[in-house]
């Protein structure tokens, strides 16, 4: 009989985000699945009880706490021990974990503390009688395969976005510490913060609605023969403004940069989509200037709307990979654009 | 022990994947699933550690005595067809392992390998030692074989999605690493051993040099001589089944429509719930 463990940190304020409830939901799914098998929770961060408190409802057997002030900034070394010991005291053979990009730099090292296995990106779980399957996407999104593993402890990183998040009643938790006992040398990193663009120079927004998509055609030279960079900036700029959307660019626009040409001055790599970048999961997508090829589209799968606007009838967007081809100039339609957003928002 | 004293030993894990522009598709084979002409496919150093390596040999040239090696698992053929042209670009020690390299392999088994060829590596000084790799391959795309290499070379200081690596003057190490919403964490590290999963640094891909390439030649071929030969049976993993998407779009396209009529219906369509 297997024993499910739901994994998870804390956020700074002390709840749960969005990720863990989605990867609670797989694990509740599971256990019942499973024909009722035992299920626990199993927290790390500065403190735990008010999260365990949040999810007093969610029919865990037994609740698991690693909490101290070593254990609230995400640091390799501490969150490693912190996993480690938990996954130890639940005696856990399947661990069910949210992928944020704090648990995704230490799982598979606890794996292998453990003499388990580890499965990552991980969109589906499921069983069938006592078997249980994961899905998971290879060679960035362009083949998802179904597979099971016979090894146990088994650690299973849930891709965020891909389950419904669990929604329940608070209540008060009982809390079983687990003690780690922390050397020096889990101390040798400090994390000093985090960075991040100023205001609106922030234009990467995972909750948006609209992933907006600049390709390199922004920077080429237009009708009139010159390049009009800046105001490819502010059209751009202005249109992620007023529709709130995430902006990603293609490769070649942001590899321009290291060659010397002229670009966005707001683009970085982690704007980049596709086979060498992001895979981000928004509603709806719309791509400009952007020929749709391969190892950009790829990092569109979970994208459910997509229209592009492209001035080549023939480009990959054209080729079963947007819903709606515009075969125009963008400069002039997102000028309209953003006129019409910006009246619907006056 | 400050900056100016460290030689490094940095140590990149880089395998092969099939060129990014290539058309991908599964197939069933005898040991699990596998790609349609797999080996027939034309091979790239995977890109994340293409980044990692172009970084380590910028760190090797701003610390006098540094070194680095290149660690890759792939079929031999495919090894020295793709370290041809990896060649041309930095200066490295290559340590070949002759397997599998392709998506379906276990990360469990892929970091065992390369763990055992790092610590193969004569006079290695964890006191020098960084380890860097791509954060996660275009195969398999786990992000899970380089945590695996660090924990069997007993290395707890593990940075992932890492973009910017400074050195201070007193030795220690400040990271720049890639968290949700296109924010850094940033972190400082005492000193190595430390291991670093590249995403794409800020370095552009360096230029061919053929002096670069005849030295490094010079090694690579003995390397790919002497590559152990490397089983990946994936223990205890079975897959059930392995398909490309079957999402197709009936693609609309709009021809010979104003740019105002084009606006109105995308602005319709974003304020659609």
């Amino acid at each position: 009989m297997e024993t499910v463990l739901f994994l998870a940190h804390t956020e700074v304020d002390g709840s749960l985000g969005k990720p863990a409830l989605e990867a609670l939901s797989s694990v509740r799914a599971l256990a019942s699945a499973l024909g009722g098998a035992r299920f626990v929770v199993g927290l790390a961060g500065a403190e735990v009880q008010p999260a365990s408190n949040l999810l007093a409802g969610c029919g865990a057997a037994e609740f698991f706490g690693v909490a101290g002030p070593e254990f609230g900034p995400s640091r390799y070394a501490t969150d490693a021990a912190a996993a480690e010991a938990l996954c130890k005291a639940a005696q856990a053979t399947i661990i069910i974990i949210p992928a944020t990009a704090r648990w995704n730099r230490v799982i598979a090292g606890v794996a292998q503390r453990l003499g388990g296995r580890v499965d990552t990106h991980v969109t589906g779980v499921s069983a069938a009688g006592t078997v249980i399957s994961v899905s998971r996407w290879y060679y960035r999104q362009r083949m998802e395969a179904t597979l099971r593993r016979a090894q146990r402890p088994w650690l299973i990183l849930v891709e965020p976005g891909s389950q419904a998040p669990w929604q329940g009643q608070p209540g008060v938790a009982t809390v079983r510490e687990v003690p780690v006992a922390l050397t020096e040398a889990s101390m040798r990193t400090i994390v000093l913060g985090v960075r991040q663009p100023l205001g609106d120079a922030q234009t990467i927004r995972p909750e948006a609605d609209l992933l907006f998509v600049a390709g390199a055609g922004w920077t080429k030279k237009q009708a009139d023969g010159q390049p009009h960079v800046k105001e490819a900036e502010k059209l751009i700029l202005d249109c992620l403004k007023l529709a709130r959307a995430s902006l990603g660019s293609s490769k070649s626009l942001v590899d321009l940069g290291g060659e010397g040409q002229a670009i966005l001055s707001f683009l970085t790599h982690l704007n980049q989509i596709g086979q060498t970048g992001a895979t981000p999961r928004h509603p709806k997508g719309l791509a400009t200037c952007c020929h749709g090829e391969e190892p950009h589209a790829v990092g569109w799968r979970f994208v459910n709307e997509r229209r592009a606007i492209n001035l080549d009838p023939n480009c990959g967007w054209a080729r079963g990979k947007a819903d709606v081809l515009y075969v125009a100039d963008a400069f002039a339609v997102m000028s309209k654009v953003n006129q019409l957003l910006a009246q619907g928002t006056a | 022990m400050d900056r100016m004293s460290i030689a490094y030993q940095i140590v990149v894990c880089g395998s092969i994947v099939p060129d990014p522009l290539q058309t991908l598709e599964p197939i069933a084979g005898p040991a699990g699933p596998a790609l349609k002409n797999e080996l027939m496919l034309p091979a790239v150093l995977d890109p994340w550690a293409s980044h990692a390596l172009y970084e380590a040999a910028q760190l090797a040239r701003s610390a006098a005595g540094s070194k680095v090696w290149l660690v890759s698992l792939g079929p031999k053929a495919k090894l020295q067809q793709v370290m041809m042209t990896v060649a041309q670009k930095v200066p490295f020690e290559l340590i070949a392992l002759d397997g599998p390299a392709g998506g379906f392999t276990d990360a469990t088994e892929t970091a065992a390998a390369l763990a055992d060829a790092i610590q193969a590596i004569p006079g290695l000084d964890h006191a020098r030692l960084l380890v860097f790799g791509g954060w996660e391959s275009a195969s398999r795309g786990a992000g899970a074989t380089m945590q695996m290499v660090g924990e069997r070379l007993g290395i707890v200081d593990q940075f992932q999605g890492v973009d910017e690596l400074k050195l201070a003057a007193d030795g220690s190490l400040e990271i720049l690493e890639r968290i949700e919403g296109g924010k850094h964490q940033a972190s400082r590290c005492a000193s190595p051993p430390a291991l670093l999963g590249w995403a794409t640094g800020n370095l552009p891909e360096p230029k061919n040099n053929p002096q670069v390439g005849m030295v490094n030649m010079r090694g690579v071929m003995p390397a790919l001589q002497r590559a152990k030969a490397v089983k990946l049976p994936s223990e205890g993993l079975s897959f059930e089944a392995v398909a490309l998407p079957k999402q197709l779009r009936q693609t609309r396209i709009v021809k010979d429509q104003s740019a105002d009529e084009i606006a109105r219906e995308i602005v319709a369509w974003i304020k659609a719930s």
